[in-house]
């Protein structure tokens, strides 16, 4: 399959694609962009079938590599490749957009054909971002995907949607320009920009920190990190359900993929000196979020704050690494908190993001995203009520689900690190509990409080469908994670590895 | 033969049958209506009994070896292997088993007790969830199967607490049930945690084998402050033990799990997902055999347990609720079992208990029916009369719950209170004296409910005594099935169960010679019946039998005295009635302080303080500089010009000054 | 004469087109004049330049720059007109949209 440039395709198809949706221009020809779109994404997802299946799991390496020059003189080329981080990333990429797509068909009403267009660019872009080993390139598709996104909030959001559109847009750029500039320093010094090239780089211990603060400030506003979180809820309540459900399951994982591929390795000395405030901004993020989550009024916010708070994980379990090779002395048990960092991003993405979309659900009906706007929807939602109890439960980190795993394994490695970060991280599990299941319950449980939710129609055709493709992969991660995590193994040994270095030389 | 009918597959049997009839009920359970669900459901749970029984029957009578070993690997991190797997030994067996039975007959009590309920289906396919999640928790070989089982009785329990769900109490009931159980799983977890970084694995065997070589190990908890390894380790899994088991004080939620429907409360909240903290002590006695300070804890915790929160029972007037806190109170003597390191005697009990409890909730359900959902008892009252079988079993329950000899009860509680009473741990005196006393307080208010039911005046409306009648076949067929081991299991299981060499839990449990007080205990057994005879020596019998007379006096012969009481320790009423101010403190504390917390933390630290102070802010003083600067921009040509002529100039000077 | 007489007028011509344009608040005519005058001082050194240096290349250049100074000064004034035509005012206090 070398000679099938799978990955460009995967880049490519959907931001040619965006282009053809876009010539039915408006929506008298709302069919004809819908069927283009759908076609498009579905042909993506089965691109990523021989992605999976060729993807040879016993090794760090890149795979699926593709080089071509592009501004030669300066060592910057279009190249590309995945590894074990990488490519379940774009898989999930792929998934996901075909979920917003297949979401967008009932509940966009108005300029439909641009709205698909836009996601199909968005699309592209990620797997760019997730594919690209040229540091330039991944800058490039980095702050490319903020313009549909920001399109998307701006053009089909809410009543408050151009401030939430604006803050979103400059929030992020204000965190990637430092980026940047730490890219371009990297690659001067470098003999090209390639990320791979920088991972040999010798840098000194000031270099190190400013070049990881660079990162830190891009890469924590992705995720976001407290205290540069505020962008979020105010760009999830203001998108659309679909843009909401990209967000989330999506773009919060860039910060923690930079983590991994650039700031892990490539300044591995300056990580280990600002491990402890990594540590204390991931376990103030669990915590402090997760009561702000507590206090929520509008479940759009509340799911927002939730997804800070389990990102917290991911960022505590990239970061703890450190801790735990220094008290046990081996990689075994930092490998298990790396791993499970990976895993909670991943599920992360399923759970969230169906909760989003089940509030999509409820505001095409209502049109309310306000908690006391709701209760008993059960009664004329039980199918709902069940899929949304479901994803509920992997967001409360219920085993046998998704949300459970990676939870696990960064809960049980941090007793390595310190019982304290132990105990902060595991009271999500209290806190967790609290929100999510009080959500719940005011939504769901209790009599119809209204006439019109009384009368609301339970989910059917491609609503269940969606919430079928994001069940699946929740219940079996949950029961079975060993196929996700032996995709991991290897390229997670290498960062660890990576990691564990100096390269003050 | 199409199947090997190893240990292994039959236990794969026993756990898999439950979830497919979940599976099917919540899947396909509104095509196949009420009936077939009832009849699959039923079948499968019955199917997980009969081959309970033949594991139960290869273990005990063929003395085949259990089973220990994987059923696959979920997954491998690290070099660590997290496994599924199965540890069937007698421990196991006997937990199955009575998981099973119980829940076959719930299953059967459940179709006339659910009869006209919207949510028939949705309810069969959640106690068979239930069944097979309980089964994974008894049958786990390792710590995360265990954790995986624990959390998900926790979420049955939860679905089940909050079935009737427009009703707003058990919204509530349900919340709090999953939180306070959540509480005590963040302490579980840690003590996973603990586990696995000391011994390097989750695996049964291999913690248990390498416990002892840790016994002194200590671990540093804050600079300077080192605690013993086992101890932390084995006081972060009893958190999640109270929490399950509702030991004080995370005992809050099982009240008002009452809100769920009455065979929930009778299989979940009395006879298994319980005592699964009993369990879980027992199953991993060789930890925490090694840690005095644990023990003590436990038998600490116990036996305040079985004192004070059967004194809660005796002011209820729900049904129910008084069912309930007797099931608290019981959990309470389990653990003072645990705790005086009678692990045998605590599971016995559990045995007991489950029978007993079940049946008194079953019975009570069966009232409840027949009152047309009324659980209050002061409108009850001789309803001997109309409901004869149901009468007949609450009394076996009862008196086997007051620990009157020859019933099971009696056997069980009396080997816990003389095991209070031998054992050395710190804390046993204490115990002791509260199990004691205990057992006046659970025949004063369980005869309190029987008498206040089924004798006394007749208090109903007409209306509802119109339609009073015993009810149909099959809510009372279970109670009969189980009134059998409410009598008999006692007597039979006692010797080998408690006495024998071995005993019935062969090598399940460890327990460390210097605690070990049964044997103490077996020098004086001379078999059942002796045991009988010689009850009037025992003071457990004597307490029980007080308690039921002094029940009979106030309720029944003088109903003057509680007035009396009510009226002169009018203070003592009061902190009764309101379960010691748990309820209420918890309530401002924790509930009302975290939402408030909460808000805080949102409005003030996050919308103040970061979003309008940092983020807006800086906007803010962007907008602000450009105002500055822009008040430069005069708009008039001129003005320019002059200013590029001046730059011009300085630049000039600049460059001639360099 | 020598080239700095001319360099001198050439200089005093710049000034005073430039006082011209800084002072004058009046009329948009006058700024327009005082470019025109500007740009003549310019090709005054240009001319002496030629001349002193003996290369003939500036004094083409002056063509040029009247050519563009002829045009700029066409554009200035349809400019002006249509200004006037909207606005009914050239006076150049009064247009400071550019006000920040």
């Amino acid at each position: 399959m070398a000679h099938i440039p799978l990955l460009s395709l995967l880049i490519w198809l959907p931001i040619v694609g965006s282009f053809a949706v876009m010539l039915t221009r408006n929506d008298t020809h709302k069919q004809t962009a819908r069927f283009i779109a759908v076609v498009i994404s579905v042909i993506s997802l089965l691109l990523c079938v021989p992605l999976y299946l060729n993807f040879d799991t016993s090794t760090a390496l890149m795979q699926f590599r593709e080089h071509l020059p592009w501004i030669a003189n300066y060592g910057i080329n279009y190249d590309l490749g995945v590894d074990g981080i990488s490519m379940p990333m774009i898989v999930l990429t792929t998934l996901t957009s075909l979920v917003v797509i297949l979401a967008a068909l009932r509940s966009i009403k108005v300029k439909i054909a641009q709205y698909l267009a836009a996601f199909l660019l968005l699309q592209g872009m990620m797997v760019g971002v997730f594919a690209a080993l040229d540091s330039i390139l991944f800058y490039v598709f980095w702050e490319g995907m903020l313009i549909p996104m920001y399109l998307c909030i701006g053009v089909w959001g809410m009543e408050n949607r151009s401030y939430a559109s604006i803050k979103f847009f400059l929030y992020t750029f204000l965190g990637s320009a430092l980026m940047l500039i730490a890219l371009i320093y990297l690659g001067l010094n470098s003999t090209s920009f390639s990320i791979l090239s920088f991972y040999a780089l010798p840098l000194t211990k000031s270099m190190q920190t400013w070049i990881f603060f660079g990162f830190l400030l891009a890469f924590a506003v992705k995720i976001p990190m407290w205290p540069v979180h505020t962008w979020l809820p105010d760009a999830h309540t203001e998108a659309p359900a679909g843009g909401s459900v990209v967000l989330a399951a999506l773009m919060l994982k860039m910060g923690v993929y930079g983590f991994f591929r650039f700031s892990l390795p490539i300044v591995p000395d300056a990580c280990r000196q600002f491990q402890w405030l990594m540590i204390i901004l991931s376990l103030i993020a669990i915590v402090y979020i997760g009561f702000v989550a507590i206090a929520q009024t509008d479940m759009k916010k509340l799911i927002a704050y939730s997804s800070i708070s389990h990102m917290g994980f991911a960022t505590l379990g990239s970061f703890m690494i450190y801790e735990i090779v220094r008290n046990t002395g081996n990689f075994r048990d930092a490998y298990v908190s790396l791993e499970g960092a990976m895993v909670q991003m991943i599920s992360h993405a399923f759970s969230t993001g169906a909760m989003f979309f089940g509030i999509g659900v409820l505001y095409d009906r209502l049109h309310s995203r306000m908690i006391k706007d709701f209760g008993g929807v059960a009664h004329s939602m039980p199918v709902f009520a069940a899929f949304f109890m479901l994803f509920a439960m992997s967001n409360v980190g219920l085993p046998g689900t998704s949300g459970f795993v990676g939870e696990f394994m960064i809960i049980i490695s941090a007793f390595k690190a310190n019982i304290w970060i132990t105990f902060f991280a595991a009271s999500t599990l209290i806190i967790g509990a609290t929100y999510t299941l009080w959500l719940y319950k005011r939504v769901f449980f209790g009599p119809a409080v209204n006439e019109k939710i009384a009368a609301l129609k339970d989910i059917s055709g491609v609503e269940i469908a969606i919430f079928v493709i994001l069940a699946i992969p929740v219940i079996f991660l949950g029961v079975y994670p060993q196929p996700l995590l032996k995709v991991f193994h290897a390229s997670v040994a290498q960062i660890l590895y990576l990691s564990q270095m100096t390269k003050l030389g | 033969m199409l199947f090997n009918l190893s240990i292994k597959n039959l236990s794969l049997a026993i756990v898999l049958l439950p979830l497919l009839g979940a599976i099917i009920a919540g899947f396909w359970g509104k095509q196949l209506g009420r009936t077939w669900t009832h009849r699959i459901t039923i079948l499968l749970v019955g199917l997980s009994f009969f081959v309970s029984a033949l594991v139960c029957k290869a273990l005990f009578y063929d003395h085949m070896d259990g089973y220990y070993g994987t059923i696959y690997t979920w997954a491998i991190s690290g070099g660590f292997h997290f496994d599924v797997g199965f540890m069937i030994d007698h421990l196991t067996a006997l937990m199955m088993i009575t998981v099973t039975f119980i829940s076959f007959l719930v299953h059967i009590y459940s179709i006339g007790y659910m009869e006209d309920d919207k949510g028939y289906q949705r309810f069969f396919s959640y106690i068979s969830l239930f069944t097979f999640m309980m089964l994974m928790l008894v049958t786990a070989n390792n710590f995360m199967q265990l954790y995986f089982g624990w959390e998900g009785v926790g979420l049955v329990s939860y679905l089940l607490i909050g079935f009737w769900f427009h009703r707003e109490s058990a919204n509530v009931g349900s919340l709090k049930a999953f939180i306070v159980n959540r509480i005590g799983d963040m302490g579980f977890i840690l003590g996973i945690a603990a586990i696995l970084t000391y011994f390097g694995s989750m695996d049964y065997l291999t913690v248990f084998k390498a416990a002892p070589h840790l016994a002194n190990a200590t671990m540093t908890i804050l600079p300077g402050v080192h605690w013993n390894v086992m101890t932390l380790t084995c006081l972060l899994l009893f958190v999640g033990a109270m929490g399950k088991s509702a030991q004080i004080p995370l005992h809050v939620w099982l009240p008002e799990s009452m809100e769920g429907p009455t065979p929930i409360s009778a299989l979940i909240h009395a006879a298994t997902m319980v005592t699964a903290g009993v369990f879980m002590v027992a199953r991993m006695s060789p930890m925490f055999e090694l840690s005095q300070t644990a023990l003590s804890t436990i038998i600490v915790i116990g036996g305040a347990g079985a004192l004070f929160t059967g004194l809660l029972g005796l002011v209820q007037d729900d049904i129910k609720r008084v069912v309930a806190y007797s099931t608290l109170s019981q959990l309470g003597y389990m653990m003072v079992g645990m705790g005086a390191s009678a692990f045998s005697a605590g599971i016995f009990h559990l045995m007991t208990h489950a029978s007993f409890k079940a049946l008194l909730f079953l019975a009570a359900g069966s009232v409840i029916v027949c009152m047309h959902h009324d659980q209050d008892m002061r409108n009850m009252g001789n309803l001997k009369k109309y409901m004869p079988i149901t009468y007949i079993a609450f009394l076996i329950g009862a008196l086997s719950l007051s620990a009157i000899p020859p019933f099971a009860g009696f056997y069980s509680k009396d080997a816990i209170i003389d095991a209070a009473h031998l054992s050395i741990i710190p804390g046993a005196h204490f115990a002791y004296f509260c199990v004691l006393l205990g057992t006046f307080v659970t025949g004063l208010y369980s005869f309190r409910a029987f008498f206040m039911t089924f004798h006394t005046n007749e208090r109903m409306t007409e209306y509802t005594r119109q339609s009073l009648k015993e009810s149909p076949w099959v809510i009372w067929l279970p109670l009969v099935i189980l009134a059998i081991p409410s009598v008999l299991l006692g007597c039979m299981l006692a010797g080998p169960m408690l006495y024998s060499q071995t005993g019935l839990l062969g090598n399940s449990v460890y327990v460390a010679p210097q605690y070990n007080v049964l044997q103490t205990m077996s020098l004086d057994w001379h078999g059942a019946l002796a045991m009988f005879e010689h009850s009037i020596y025992s003071p457990a019998f004597w307490f029980g039998a007080s308690g039921v007379v002094t029940a009979w006096l106030c309720y029944v012969v003088y109903p003057a005295i509680p007035g009396f009481f009510k009226r002169h320790f009018a203070w003592a009423y009061f902190i009764l009635l309101n379960k010691y101010g748990f309820d209420a403190f918890n309530e401002r504390v924790f509930a009302q302080g975290s939402v408030g917390l909460g808000r805080w933390l949102f409005y003030t630290a996050d919308a103040k303080f970061i979003d309008d102070f940092f983020v807006n802010g800086s906007g803010r003083s962007a907008a602000w500089f450009s105002k500055v600067l822009g008040r430069s921009q005069s708009g008039y040509l001129y003005h320019y010009a002059l200013a590029m002529i001046l730059g011009l100039l300085v630049l000039l000077i600049v460059f001639l000054l360099i | 004469m020598t080239l700095f007489d001319y360099l001198i007028v050439g200089a005093v011509l710049f000034g005073l087109s430039l006082a011209g344009i800084l002072i004058n608040r009046k009329n948009v005519i006058t700024l327009l004049m005082c470019l025109e005058l500007m740009l003549l001082a310019v090709n005054m050194n240009f001319i002496a330049f030629s001349h002193f240096l003996g290369d003939l290349t500036g004094q083409v250049f002056v063509f040029f720059i009247l050519t563009v100074a002829a045009a700029e000064s066409a554009i200035g004034l349809a400019i002006l007109v249509v200004l006037f035509r909207n606005r009914n005012t050239i006076n150049v206090d009064d247009l400071n949209e550019l006000k920040g």
